[in-house]
């Protein structure tokens, strides 16, 4: 088991140096503020996010992170700067086939079903009148399966627990066939096994090629999952690069403000300690 | 394929089913009720009556059938708005009037009646200007208030919308003359389908029909709708802009059967309830369930209103009554569902 672990933790950061090539998406000069004078909540942030990895969006609350993702998704739009998608800018339909979305916290308002609220995934797909057809079922299905919950298709997701609620947004995301899975936040309410459930989930979907993108205040789920890790402070991006040589104790402490410490195992692994 | 993708399937065609059988009972109750009066005699009107009786005849081809059509797209158009407020503002205890529609509808209606003479034309059309001026004052107000996500802002700025309207139809009701005018201002604001023609089913077609049918259309979009901004967004939805365009629609149907039928309480609100738990919470059922319990709802309320006494009662105080016995038994039914 620990020798496995070492071997994929060896790959992984092999894995990691081979794609950073290519970014999914770049960011350049991105500035953001809710109001024409209220303080900037984005600043100045110029930024390359590979593609075929995993990268962790890595900051306190209130660092930018999810204002920086929903300006990535066009919800809201930059003061200043620019964003490419695969190098380019695309319309909103083109966008929402390229960016998969797992929001932060979703309670669900209706009685829909898993199978109901994963196939709505196939929207971007569909015209305004348009409804899902069989092969949208199949693609939902597929999903479902990739997320292991196949079997709760026909349960009324507020009926679930938050574990398999997230799993059922994650397949939504999944229906969506992006080339990027963006996550906001997505281990922040499940319980220690929930969160590396997905954790792990994350870590397959990346192993079949899959780019993920997700915001934490966790630094072990950085540590755990990301090929790369970005850093963020009041709006502003402290470090970014390999989660190996980004993840320092001196960048952590600063990033929180809190004395931290970072471990490392005969595997590599790292361990954040935080006093 | 799959086990689950077969069941899936087969679910999808029993819905498929229920709905037809719905509809079935709905042609078939409209069908009965042609049979069902005060004329010639009481309750119920044989169809050999109908050979001999001319006036008979009459009475139901140019009364009972266009009340009943009245009634059928009252119900549907009320349910369906209903059903979709519910979905776009999240939120199951709102219905197409409160967004300064019901109550702007009133004071239309109740100004037609009172400052301009009282005809018809006046008092429906009156209805129908005010229901969207409250719907526009509440969607302009929304806009400005500061605080709380767009859907709270529009149900405060309908709130307060609906409280002007309120006391202007308080003070319209204070100055009309009590022997003429305010009786027909406190008749209409009972509602009721008695003065229904065909030219009022002809007037009111061109709206409500388009209307149910978009609804109907973009059945499947409206559950997208009922997410939150940000996932309908990444969705592929505008969803700001999609909601106003049914908000509109919807509010369009409604003005146009309130103008003709007055206030109808609890359709609205109650009929998409039912229409959810019996045929379930995707809109792709509940939509055109909703339609059809709706219309089957108001149609049978309608009947009784036009033939249990001789005199009419007024319609809504049927549905009002019998939508809170229901959602009384619905409340406490140990069936019930905490979660919507």
């Amino acid at each position: 088991m620990m020798r496995e672990d070492s071997r994929r933790e060896d790959s992984r950061r092999e894995d990691a140096r081979r794609d950073t090539s290519r970014a999914a998406i770049s960011l350049h000069d991105l500035s953001f503020r809710y109001a024409p004078d209220a303080p900037d909540v984005v600043q100045d942030i110029t930024l390359d996010l590979p593609s075929g990895a995993v990268t962790a969006i890595l900051g306190p609350n209130g660092s930018g992170k999810t204002t920086l993702l929903h300006m990535i998704l066009g919800l809201l739009t930059p003061r200043r700067g620019r964003i490419s998608l695969n190098g380019e800018s695309h319309s909103h339909r083109r966008t929402s086939h390229i960016l998969g979305l797992v929001p932060q916290e979703e309670p669900p308002a209706f009685n829909l079903n898993v199978l109901e609220t994963v196939l709505l995934g196939r929207a971007p797909y569909l015209s305004l009148l348009q409804r899902p057809s069989e092969r949208d079922y199949a693609t939902a299905f597929r999903a479902l399966e990739t997320v292991g919950i196949t079997a709760l298709w026909d349960r009324p997701v507020p009926a679930l627990s938050g574990g398999e609620r997230q799993l059922v947004i994650l397949a939504r995301a999944l229906t969506q066939e992006p080339d990027i899975l963006l996550l906001d936040e997505p281990t922040s309410h499940l319980d220690v096994g929930n969160a590396r459930h997905i954790l792990s989930l994350m870590r397959d979907l990346r192993a079949q090629g899959q780019t993920v993108i997700f915001t934490t205040h966790d630094p072990n789920a950085a540590a755990t999952t990301a090929d790369h890790v970005v850093l963020m402070r009041q709006g502003r991006v402290l470090q970014a690069g390999f989660v190996i040589e980004t993840l320092t104790a001196a960048h952590l402490s600063a990033t929180y403000d809190v004395p931290i410490d970072v471990l490392q195992d005969r595997q590599g692994r790292l361990l954040i300690a935080v006093y | 394929m799959s086990a689950e993708t077969q069941a899936a399937t087969a679910r999808a065609a029993q819905f498929r089913r229920r709905l037809w059988a719905l509809a079935g009972v709905l042609l078939l109750g409209m069908a009965l009720s042609l049979f069902l009066g005060r004329y010639p005699g009481p309750y119920f009107t044989p169809p050999a009556v109908l050979r001999d009786n001319a006036l008979a005849r009459t009475v139901v081809l140019n009364l009972r059938l266009p009340r009943i059509l009245a009634a059928v797209l009252l119900g549907a158009t009320l349910a369906a708005a209903g059903t979709t407020f519910q979905l776009i503002f999240r939120n199951p205890l709102v219905d197409a009037g409160f967004l300064g529609v019901s109550q702007g509808a009133a004071f239309g209606a109740s100004l037609g009646i009172v400052l301009l003479g009282g005809s018809a034309a006046v008092v429906q059309g009156g209805a129908a200007v005010f229901a969207f001026l409250g719907l526009a004052a509440s969607y302009l107000m929304a806009q400005r208030l500061r605080l709380g996500d767009w859907v709270l802002r529009l149900v405060m700025a309908g709130i307060g919308v609906s409280a002007f309207y309120s006391a202007g139809t308080g003070i319209i009701k204070y100055l009309a003359d009590p022997l003429k005018q305010l009786p027909d201002i406190t008749f209409w604001l009972l509602g009721g389908l008695w003065a229904i023609t065909w030219q009022d089913v002809l007037h009111i077609l061109p709206v409500v029909l388009p209307a149910l049918a978009v609804i109907f259309l973009m059945r499947w979009r409206l559950n997208l709708l009922s997410l939150r901004d940000a996932t309908a967004f990444s969705l592929g939805a505008l969803p700001g802009r999609e909601r106003l365009v049914m908000l509109i629609v919807s509010v369009a149907a409604t003005a146009a059967v309130v103008s003709k039928a007055g206030q109808i309480g609890w359709v609205g609100l109650i009929v998409p309830h039912i229409a959810r738990r019996t045929l379930g919470a995707d809109a792709q059922a509940a939509v055109p369930g909703g339609m059809l319990l709706g219309g089957l709802f108001v149609l049978l309320c309608d009947d009784l209103a036009r033939t249990v006494l001789s005199g009419e009662i007024p319609l809504g105080i049927l549905t009002s009554l019998i939508g809170a016995v229901v959602f009384f038994s619905l409340l406490l039914s140990n069936k019930l569902e905490l979660k919507r």
